[in-house]
Parts: structure tokens; sequence; C-alpha cells
């Protein structure tokens, strides 16, 4: 059978893989006919073509399709049943699938075909707009652009212009933006990301024309309210219309607005012509999301192989999830199920706001509010594939639960129609029944065994919580709690924190814990609140959660005094800093040994001795080393390209440049780092949590490396990269890290427990796969902006003082239990108290 | 806010003796939810302030470690129990009774503590009452 496809966009090159990959006997011998000079590319992703010179381009097909690029068809003759293309070429086909998707809408303004006026939709569009905005930069420097449109697309082409180095406006006829997929508020908080990122909003407002400047291009944009913008270049993207017209000349019926009219599988009133996507008109919608329009694809490959093998197929497009998640400009937006039904539907809403964090949240539910309708999330749409799940099911919890993820402790209660991976149309069901069946364990198998999470990756915890559900009831135990006191593991705790915005323990553990916390839940939530920002580790309550070693801001021994380490950045110090060091020491009797960090410990100080020997070292210029800290340690590093006869980089200054950065940074366990100026890697840097190594073009960068019980060597993770990237890399991956791993589990183990390993990590950190970059970079510059010594702070606050002293009622008196004896021209502590009993370990 | 009173395990006075109250500090010295040691007639003293607001005193000497660091242990609760947990080697003990939970064979010794209308917070030792 001879199949003709009309169109080569995403659609249309998924309807051809399709039966390319089901065509076993090689029934159909497809021809595409495409407009475009290019193959298929994915649309979706234009924007990230100007931004990262992305190659969006789809894989090619196999060798047994022919593919005319850049010779649209022009006419189909019905009768002949053959299409006739631009360059006079006539293709006879048995069936014919128009995919000829959708064209952008441009409203019939005075000045809509002046010069420096675009739409957005194809490589060609965006290689004209990047043309055009390069001119403009010299002919007219300043001017700015104005985007027509506020809706998906339209804040898509808003930051492509942005990106272009233009000053953008945006115009939108509705009060808010993207109408269709949120709600007032949604929009409103949307509005304020975007304008934050420094483009303008004009929502409500209708644009009346454009007018020319002196040089016929456009100059301004008139609006509607009388006032008016100058731009030197206006985009469109106002909405789509399908592409008909082939269609329409043909006589095949179209939808009054547009759209080639046909059945549930998908054909027209044509027996052998079907329509697929943007182009069709499925009981009188159009589908302009790239899911349904995919659905479209399957369903007629299915008829198309089963009329091929003289058969029929049942397979019906039955309408589609509108639901969406995706990132615009750093924020996160979703919406799902019916974001906008109200009372009259008998639907209730909850909504959350929290202008600070600039989170937005609405859940709709039936009006006894059990039932999930739908939903908007703004900001932050991590609870998004939980709820698209939900849509339309019972909630496990209270509404509020679900907002704040609540629901996510549930799993086991999933209908099982429900679908949990739509990439690849994984029902819960499906995935029960394989764990069940063929008594998978575990998130790896699972997602080789259904192929559920294997995409996108966005309902992988949903995937997980199915698991756990299932082993819990097959009684094998899975317990994630972290003690008694919390039901949570650290990473869910931190997400209940951050999204939350809980800023204490008594606040977490009244609301999602019980009793008053112990020794292990404790420091783990100070951490928490420490890695979110929340000021000095000794303000208020924050210093009833610390342990010891963070209380007195310094490492206790086995005798029950101190050991003080000043940060001394890669390693490198001044011989007047080190004279300090040494007097101090000598002053204060002092133990003193070099560490493997390349810095110098300070042992056997009294708990009243740490402010006056601190206040000594902050006084030289010395801070606070984090050795007490879970928290960074060192960047250790050779002398490099300075001095070293062998060394290709600076390693002493990246190191330095490292270690001041991510200093006082508050992580699940202690971080280490080092830095080698060449190959010869005297600094060690593949034992270390982040380790980078010196090439001739740059950086190369390992992650995960370890020393100490388990020795473990460091993945590459990325090479020759210059040093805002390998920052930047380091960044994400040390956020990502703090964000999800268990409590002290070192990056080594975390990246083994990690599903996919360095190859997803890549993925999260390099191609933005779960769309947490921007998040990742905004917490770590957070981090950066607000780092303050914590000894120098110290000394400045008389009430974190009164902690430093050895007895409540007699404060200068030295605990008398504490006692040295000398060996080696040092001290030695001696254990004057008693004896020691055996430890069981714990 | 209730005060505590505990009874010493080490008890060795005689019935029917009044306990002699040593004073230690004002009761805002104590931070809540952490410890502080007292210098009482030699003994050192662990004395704590938890979340409620109630107070306890026990031996500051860690019997596992051997180091007078009981003082700067977490506060928490195991199960319903107000404990401390050694900065050492983290073993947990009862507040109220010093036992160690993680290894019952083991205590801490327990002093009298209260809170007395001035608001100072008062310790008895059992030792001073020997005949």
């Amino acid at each position: 059978m001879k199949v003709v496809v009309v169109g080569h966009g995403p659609t249309g090159h998924r309807l051809v893989e399709a039966l390319r990959a089901r065509d076993d006997t090689g029934s159909c011998r497809i021809t595409v006919i495409g407009e475009e000079t290019r193959p298929a590319y994915d649309r979706v992703a234009l924007t990230s073509y100007l931004t990262e010179d992305a190659d969006l381009a789809y894989p090619a097909h196999d060798g047994e399709v022919e593919l005319l690029t850049g010779d649209p068809a022009v006419e189909i003759d019905r009768a002949a049943r053959m299409v006739r293309t631009g360059s006079g070429r006539e293709i006879a086909y048995d069936a014919l699938v128009l995919a000829t998707g959708s064209a952008p809408f441009v409203p019939p303004v005075e000045g809509r075909d002046l010069p420096g006026v675009f739409v957005y939709r194809t490589i060609d569009d965006l290689e004209s707009l990047r043309r055009h905005c390069a001119a403009l930069a010299a002919s007219r420097p300043g001017a700015g652009g104005v985007v027509v449109g506020g809706g998906l697309l339209g804040l898509e082409a808003a930051r492509a212009l942005q990106d272009l180095g233009v000053d953008t406006h945006v115009v939108e006829v509705a009060p808010w933006l993207m109408p269709r997929q949120l709600d007032e508020g949604g929009g409103a908080m949307l509005r304020r990301h975007i304008e934050a990122l420094g483009m303008r909003v004009h929502a409500g407002t209708p644009m009346a024309g454009l007018e020319a400047g002196g040089d016929g291009a456009v100059a301004r944009v008139a609006l509607a309210d009388g006032s008016a913008i100058d731009a030197g270049v206006v985009v469109f993207s106002a909405g789509i219309r399908p592409r008909d017209e082939l269609a329409r000349a043909c006589g095949l019926p179209v939808g009054e607005r547009g759209g080639i009219v046909v059945d549930d599988a998908c054909r027209t009133a044509d027996p052998a012509i079907w329509a697929v996507g943007e182009c069709a008109l499925v009981d009188g919608q159009v589908y302009g999301l790239v899911a349904p329009c995919f659905s479209m694809a399957e369903v007629v490959a299915d008829h198309l192989l089963a009329t091929a093998g003289g058969a029929g197929s049942g397979a019906r497009f039955e309408g589609a999830d509108l639901s969406t998640k995706l990132k615009l400009m750093g924020v996160d937006v979703a919406s799902f199920g019916d974001p906008f039904a109200g009372p009259d539907q008998g639907a209730l809403d909850i909504t959350y706001t929290d202008p600070v964090a600039g989170v937005y949240k609405k859940l709709v539910v039936s009006d006894d509010a059990r039932t999930l309708v739908g939903g908007v999330l703004v900001g932050d749409a991590s609870a998004y594939p939980t709820l698209r799940a939900y849509v339309g099911a019972e909630l496990p919890g209270s509404p509020e639960q679900a907002l704040f993820g609540g629901t996510e402790a549930a799993g086991g209660d999933l209908p099982g129609a429900t679908v949990i991976c739509s990439c690849n149309n994984v029902s819960a069901e499906t995935i029960r029944c394989a764990i069940r069946d063929d008594g998978l364990r575990d998130l790896a198998e699972v997602k080789g065994c259904t192929r559920a999470g294997s995409t996108c990756g966005s309902c992988v915890p949903l995937v997980k919580k199915l698991l756990d559900a299932e082993l819990t009831a097959a009684g094998i135990e899975v317990s994630r709690a972290l003690c008694e006191h919390f039901d949570h593991s650290r990473a869910e705790l931190f997400d209940i924190v951050r999204v939350r915005g809980i800023t204490s323990f008594t606040r977490l553990i009244e609301e999602h814990g019980r009793g008053r916390g112990c020794d292990i839940c404790k420091p783990v939530v100070a951490s928490i609140l420490a890695s979110l920002g929340n000021g000095h580790i000794l303000d208020g309550e924050q210093a009833a959660l610390q342990d010891t070693n963070d209380h007195f801001l310094a490492n206790m021994q086995k005798n029950g005094t101190y050991s003080v380490v000043p940060r001394i950045p890669g390693g490198e110090i001044t011989p007047d800093k080190l004279i300090v060091i040494g007097e101090v020491a000598r002053d204060f009797g002092l133990y003193t040994k070099i560490t493997g960090g390349q810095r110098i410990d300070l042992f056997g100080a009294r708990v009243e001795q740490l402010p006056e020997i601190w206040r000594r070292l902050v006084e030289a210029g010395f801070e606070s080393g984090h050795a007490y800290g879970k928290s960074l340690r060192t960047v250790k590093s050779c002398v490099g390209s300075t001095w070293c006869r062998y060394g290709v980089q600076d390693s002493v200054a990246m190191a330095i440049r490292l270690e001041l950065r991510y200093r006082g940074l508050r992580a699940p366990h202690k971080l280490k780092s080092a830095v080698s100026g060449c190959a010869r890697e005297c600094a060690e840097a593949q034992s270390k949590d982040f380790g980078v190594i010196a090439t001739e073009k740059g950086w190369n960068l390992y992650l995960a490396g370890n020393g100490g019980m388990r020795p473990r060597h460091a993945d590459l993770f990325a090479s020759d990269l210059d040093d805002e990237t390998l920052i930047r890399y380091i960044d994400r991956f040390l956020m990502f890290y703090i964000r999800t791993a268990d409590r002290l589990q070192r990056t080594a183990s975390w990246l083994e427990s990690l599903e996919g390993g360095i190859d997803y990590l890549r993925e999260v950190i390099v191609d933005d796969r779960l769309g947490l970059c921007a998040e990742l970079d905004a917490a770590m510059d957070r981090h950066v902006d607000g780092y303050a010594d914590e000894w120098r702070a110290t000394l400045e606050d008389p009430d974190k003082l009164r902690r430093f002293v050895s007895f409540v009622n007699a404060p200068d008196t030295p605990d008398p239990s504490i006692a040295f004896t000398p060996e080696r021209e040092q001290i030695k502590p001696v254990l004057v108290a008693g004896p020691r009993l055996e430890v069981t370990t714990r | 806010m209730t005060t505590q009173m505990t009874t010493p395990t080490l008890d060795q006075r005689p019935a029917g003796t009044a306990p002699v109250w040593r004073d230690v500090c004002h009761y805002t010295d104590l931070i809540p939810e952490r410890g502080a040691c007292a210098l009482v007639a030699g003994v050192q003293v662990a004395v704590f302030r938890t979340f409620e607001g109630d107070l306890y005193a026990l031996g500051n000497l860690d019997p596992f470690s051997g180091a007078q660091v009981i003082s700067r242990g977490i506060l928490g609760t195991r199960g319903g129990a107000p404990t401390v947990a050694s900065p050492m080697y983290k073993q947990v003990f009862d507040l109220r009774t010093g036992v160690c939970l993680d290894d019952p064979g083991v205590a801490l010794p327990t002093f009298p503590i209260r809170r007395t209308a001035e608001d100072r917070v008062e310790v008895a030792l059992p030792d001073e009452h020997r005949p």
C-alpha cells in the first residue's frame, strides 16, 4: 500500500516512525512531502535552538522512507488519488495522511506586513528574527520589542526575544497571562516572575495597530487604551490556525473556524484521506499540544497497518488529557484537569499564595472536597505528577495535604486505570501487575519492565510510591522514616521545608512529625534550614538543634575539649598568618597538626577558650573553616601553573575560588574537593566529592569520589570546561545532592543510589531534564550572597557567646577533669574522670 | 510550666532528711532544649531545660567515654520519655531516671532540681546529707 504523508512536522514524523516500527511485513511504502527545507525537528524546544544552539532534529527515518523537503504539496486530486507538489511532482497514494499542522494567527491589524514584524513557529522564522535583531542592535540600539500574545507560545517567543538582547514587552488581550491554562491568580503570579526577569506585561489590553518609522520598518505598537510602545521588532504569537487549505480546495469538510473534520479514527469524509495533529478537527476541537497530536498519529498508524493487512482496527482517538507542565523562563507552570470549574459545576477551589517565594497553587475539588477536578501550579510544580494522576479520583487525604505533597505518601490508593506515565501510556494497574507478577523489587526493574518513568522522568516519584505500596502490601519492609519522630526521608523533609517555607523545627515537627525530636532528626533539620539560608546556625531555636560541634563551632575530641580549624583556602597561606596560628597555639597551649586538607588543626581548647582563640584568629583575618560542620571542608590544590613546570592551569586560584564560593554550605554530609593543575593529579582530585583536573583547554570535572572507609574513584562528568561552566555544574551538583540525598549520605553512595547514575546526573545538570537548573542556580546564588563568617558573627553577639562557659555557675573555672601530659614536645589528653565502658555501636 | 522533682538513683542519704538546695543560675540562663553544666561542691551536674520548660539534673560524666560532656547533648524524646543523647558516642539517656535507653544496665546519677519563686534554679546533692 502506498502511503503519502503531507507535512513533516513532529506529528508527521511520529506517524512515519510508528508505521515503520510496527510494519513487520513491509506492507506500506511511505512518501513524505515536507514544505520546510529541513526534515522534522522538535518545535516544542524551538527557543533552546536560539539560547543553547540545541540540535532539534528528530532522528532520521530509515532508508525505506522517501522524504521530499522544500517542496510543498499544492493540490490533491481525490479522483486520481494523487498529490501534486510545488515543483510539479505528482505522487500517487492509496492512503493520504494530512499532517499539515498550523500557522500562527496574525490578527488583521494595520501594519501587520511592515518590515520588522515576525511570527514564531519555524527555525526559519527564528533565523529571520535573529538577523533582524542583530541589525536592529546596530541601527537602533536600545530599541524594544513586542510580543503580541501572552499564551504559552507567546511567552516562549518573549524569552527568545529577550535572549536576543531586546527589551521585551508582552501584550495580551486577556486580563492575565496564559489564560487557556491558568486562572487569574496563577496568571498574576506568573506575571510577577516574568516582570522580575525584566519584561513588561500589558494584560487586558488589545493591540490597536502597528506604525512605521522613517525607515519604513515597524517603530511603534499602538494599544487600544491609547498608549504606545516603541518597538523595533514585533512578534505575533496570538494563537494558531489549522493549515487546512489543501483539504478545503479538494472539497473535504472543514470546521467553521478551520480544521479538517475527522472522525474518532482521524479519518476525513474521504475514506482514503486522514488528518492528524494541529490541522485536524476532532469532535469540534483542534489540539495544539504535542501529546494529543502524537496520539492521533498512533491511531492512524494502527488503521493504516490494519488496512494494508486487509483487516480493521479499533483504535480510537478519545480526546486528550490537556494537563501540561512546563518551564517558562525558569518558572514552573502546570495546569491539570479542569482548573476552571466553579460552584456551578459543583466544584470548590482551594488556593495557596506565597508572594515571597513566588508560588501559587490552586486545587479544584468536588464540593465534598474529596475528588480532584483540576488545578494550577505556578512557581513550584513538584506536586504535578501526583496531582495529575489523581484527576477524577478521590484524594487519599485532605486537599490541603494534596497541595503540599502529602498525597505523595499514598500511591497505593491510586485507581488502577490512572495513567502514571503519560509519555509511555502506562497505567497504575500495569505497574502493579508487573511488580506483583514479575517479582520486581526496585525502581530500575520497574522502569525496565514497564517503561514507566523512562522518558521524561517526571512520574518517577509516583512509580516509586506504587512500588513501595506494593512491596509493603506484600510484607516487604520499606521504610524511609528518618527516625521515630518523622515518617519522611531527609529528601522529603527538605522538600516540605522548602515548599512550605518552614523556618522552625517546632513548626515542622508539630505539622509533620511527632514528639520533640532527637539527636538524629534535629541535626538533619538544622542542616536543611541552614542549606535553605535561615541565618546563623546559632540563631534562636536553631541553636538547640545543633550537635555539639555545630553548637560550639568546633570539633569535640575524646576528652571533651575542642579543636579549632581556621580556613586556609586552597591551602595557600602567608607567612604572617602562619605566625599568627603558631602564636595562638603557643599562647593557649594547643596541640597542632597539619590536616589532610592542607590546613592546620589546633587541639585541646576548652569551651571557654574558644571565643578568645577566635578573637585572635578573626583579628588576623581568619574565618571559620567549618571543620565542625556537615559542610564544605577544604578545596585542596597543587601549586599549579604559577610555579610548576608541568602545570597547565592555575589550580590554586581555582581552588580558592571554589572554596570561597562553597564555604559554609550545609549538606547531608561533609564535602571535600581538590583541584589539580595538570593530569599528574597531585591534589588527588579523583578521591573527592567534586574534583577538578586542569586540561590544556580548561577543566575536567570529576564527581562523587571518596577516600575514607569506602574509597571510590570519582566519575568524569564533563571535559574541557571553561571556568564559568565548571562552577555552574558544581553549583547544580551540590544543590541537587543537598536536596535529594539521605541523612549522612556522602556524594559517592548518593550517586550509586541514583537511578541512571552519572548519565542521569548529566541530564539533570547539563540538559536540565527535570527543569530544575534555574532553581538550583538561584539556591546557590542565595547561598553565596548570604554567606557570613559564623565565628565573626558569634563574637559580635553577646547572646551567642553566653554558651561558651565551662560552668553556668562558675564561668571562668576551667573544667578540672581536663588534663594533659607531654608527648613529643606537645600536649596529649589524659582521661582522669573514670573508666570507659564498652561502646555498643548503634 | 512545671518544676520537675527527681529522685537520685545514687541516693545514699537516710530517709526523711530534707535536701540542702544549692543555687546554680537564673532560669533564663538556661537555653530551651539545651543543657548547661554546673559545678556543685566539686561535682559536675548537667542541668537541662526542656521545650516544655521542665528541669532535670544528671551527672555530667559520660560513662561510655569518660568525658564530662553530657550537658552538651541534644535533648529530645524517645517514645514518651524526655531524653538526652551523649554528644560523644550518642547513647541516649532518660532525663527522668538517668537510665541509658540503649544499654539499660547503665545509668547516670540524677539529682533533685527545682525552680524557685525568684526564678532561680537550684539542685541538691545527696552526699551532703549524710549524717
